[in-house]
């Protein structure tokens, strides 16, 4: 057996700028996030083969998919790479059998084998009570799960998903989204998946690499994502706070000068340009605000409640903004309201200081989204 | 300033008034060739050698020009459909110039080219092939006239194809052969009957670029409308009748049936 991977390298143009990505894998999901036009997509289909790179090298397992180099482009029908496309791309007029059997020739050969596969197939995917129905008369969760068995069909070696969850109403995306990690878990594929939603990401990858403009911004892993984004940019996609100021050692603490007002007091040591991340739920909003502005805290109004749940994000348009989430019990005792003037506290302990500049995507403005 | 209501009837009457211009319009010229003669006379008239050599002419003509259409245009307009290339715009124009040029036109375009005197005609009559005046100049002359209705139609239908769905069918092994077959030309099969009826309709119709470039030999190359032509120079007018009935009845099955098979909506 070979050990199951992938290696990309891509450089291509695309029309507003450079693709420029490179990233290996093994029996893992690696989330491709970032804005849309981003070219993720793209990435996916030069994997696929239903785009040709200027330049690069596609390696899946032993088998070398694309080395321009050498002048090797296989065709996708012989690439082995499973694909399941935005809003599923069935086969409209097919059954939802025909479609999911589609893929599976040659192999198996003989009638009656690729119908025992097929039936395998709708099984496992719970969708065998729709093998006579067409494309169009089935939900969008549904159409997923379809898509998904007719990918995996033909025992890929490499697994791509081209935004699986965001064509889905709220409701399915959580329930296609359990049932998907469930059966990547099983699948144990080298497996890319795209999305613009780093929320929709957060369950189902091992690791996640953020795109924006053709490159590499961030490639980590969910974890360290959420503990050290690499730029405002990443910060935004994760939702956690990024401030960005100017650190000054005060013996085993540090303080943090914010840009363009405020300070931070961290409980490590620091000196220079920094960036200072704080988890909206390490946050606790008061009602109020003081004359004076103490360490650690920032004031302004509420600018936007979201709801999820039982907790909700509160935005607090202070200058920099900070977004605090609120536990139920306190957000019933807060009975906040928008443009209600809070402050918004945390810790010492609670902040992470982060090198300004450490990553080699510093200095690159956030794109406006 | 009009009420909605008398709007709404006014839109109703222009509609009724348009209806009925056009039935009467196209409905009576059609049916008086089947109402000026006795329809005893008709049958008879059809048992004349001349009315059966036509048919026979035509049929033979139309169904081979469809087929030369079919396997030679189905992958030009998959071409223009699909791929981006130099020159893409120029040759989809040239397709359809036959659209507006005079049939007779096409017929002085097919002599000289074809012509004993024509572009290639040394290098024909050398080889010994004689093109004008044979059935295989009524073929070319109803292709040439017929072809862009069927690739304007199967262009259109290739082209409103989903992409992904092609894409799907790569990554699931399928050859570029197997996903034409089986993706492309079902999701096309509207387009592609439409257009295949309308340059059939138009093959068996044709007449100026097959009396210029092919003639009027009864049994070989005199069409049903040129037979009918023929009949009406000689002022055989019962003849001329019964023939045109028999095109406008052909014509009238083929497009009903095609249109059956396929289900259309009448909008």
């Amino acid at each position: 057996m070979t050990a199951q991977s992938l290696s990309v390298e891509l450089h291509h143009p695309l029309r507003q700028f450079e693709l420029d990505v490179r990233f290996d894998l093994g029996a893992e999901t690696l989330a491709l996030v970032g804005p849309s036009g981003a070219g993720k997509t793209s990435v996916l289909r030069a994997i696929a083969g239903l785009l040709h790179p200027k330049q690069g090298v596609i390696v899946a397992g032993d088998t070398t998919l694309v080395d321009t180099r050498r002048r090797v482009m296989l065709p996708p029908e012989d690439r082995a790479v499973g694909m399941m496309f935005q809003e599923g791309a069935l086969f409209p007029h097919m059954s939802v059998a025909k479609n999911v059997a589609y893929g599976l020739r040659p192999r198996p050969r003989s009638r009656a084998e690729r119908r025992q596969r097929v039936q395998e197939l709708l099984e496992r995917f719970s969708i065998a009570s729709l093998a006579k129905a067409r494309p169009g008369e089935i939900s969008g969760g549904e159409r997923q799960r379809v898509a998904l068995a007719r990918a995996v069909g033909r025992s890929p070696r490499v697994l791509l998903l081209d935004e699986p969850l965001s064509a889905l109403d709220s409701v399915t995306k959580a329930q296609v989204s359990a049932e998907l990690a469930r059966w990547l878990g099983e699948l144990h594929l080298p497996t890319v998946l795209v999305s613009h939603d780093f929320e929709d990401v957060a369950g189902l990858a091992d690791r996640v690499v953020v795109v924006d403009r053709g490159k590499v911004i961030q490639d980590a892993t969910m974890d360290e994502f959420l503990d050290a984004p690499a730029s405002r940019f990443v910060a935004a996609f994760t939702g956690v706070n990024y401030f960005e100021g100017a650190a000054s050692a005060a013996g085993e603490r540090s303080e943090v000068a914010l840009r363009p007002t405020g300070t931070v007091v961290a409980a490590v040591p620091a000196a220079g340009p920094v960036a200072v991340v704080v988890d909206p739920w390490s946050v606790r909003i008061e009602p109020g605000a003081e004359a004076v502005a103490r360490p650690n805290t920032l004031a302004g109004p509420v600018v936007q409640i979201s709801r999820l749940g039982g907790t909700a994000r509160v935005k607090v348009g202070s200058t920099p903004p900070v977004v605090a989430e609120v536990p139920p019990a306190r957000l019933a005792g807060l009975a906040l309201e928008q443009g209600q003037v809070v402050t918004a506290r945390w810790t010492p302990e609670d902040v992470r200081v982060l090198p300004a500049g450490g990553t080699s995507t510093a200095g690159r403005l956030p794109r406006p989204r | 300033m009009l009420s909605r209501r008398l709007q709404r009837g006014a839109a109703a009457a222009i509609t009724a008034i348009a209806a009925a211009v056009l039935i009467f319009f196209i409905g009576l010229p059609l049916l008086s060739i089947f109402l000026r003669v006795p329809l005893s006379t008709l049958v008879h008239q059809l048992h004349s050698q001349v009315a059966r050599d036509a048919l026979a002419v035509s049929l033979k003509t139309s169904l081979t020009s469809l087929a030369f259409i079919v396997v030679v245009g189905t992958p030009v307009a998959h071409l223009i459909a699909t791929k981006r290339f130099p020159g893409r715009n120029v040759l989809a124009t040239f397709l359809e110039l036959p659209l507006v040029l005079p049939p007779v036109v096409a017929g002085i375009a097919l002599f000289a080219a074809f012509g004993r005197l024509g572009l290639l005609g040394h290098q024909l009559y050398a080889l010994h092939i004689h093109i004008p005046f044979t059935w295989v100049a009524v073929v070319m002359a109803q292709s040439f006239v017929s072809m862009p209705f069927y690739v304007r139609q199967a262009t259109a239908g290739f082209a409103s194809v989903d992409r992904q769905l092609v894409g799907a069918s790569r990554t699931l092994g399928a050859g570029p052969a197997r996903s034409f077959f089986r993706i492309e030309t079902p999701l096309s099969s509207r387009s592609l009957s439409a257009g295949a009826t309308l340059a059939w309709a138009r093959a068996l119709g044709e007449f100026g670029a097959t009396a210029l470039f092919a003639g009027s030999l009864p049994g070989i190359t005199q069409t049903l409308p040129l037979a009918v032509y023929a009949e009406f120079s000689a002022l055989n007018f019962n003849a001329t009748l019964a023939m045109s009935a028999l095109l406008v009845a052909v014509s009238f099955a083929i497009l009903l049936v095609v249109r059956i098979a396929f289900n259309w909506r009448v909008a």
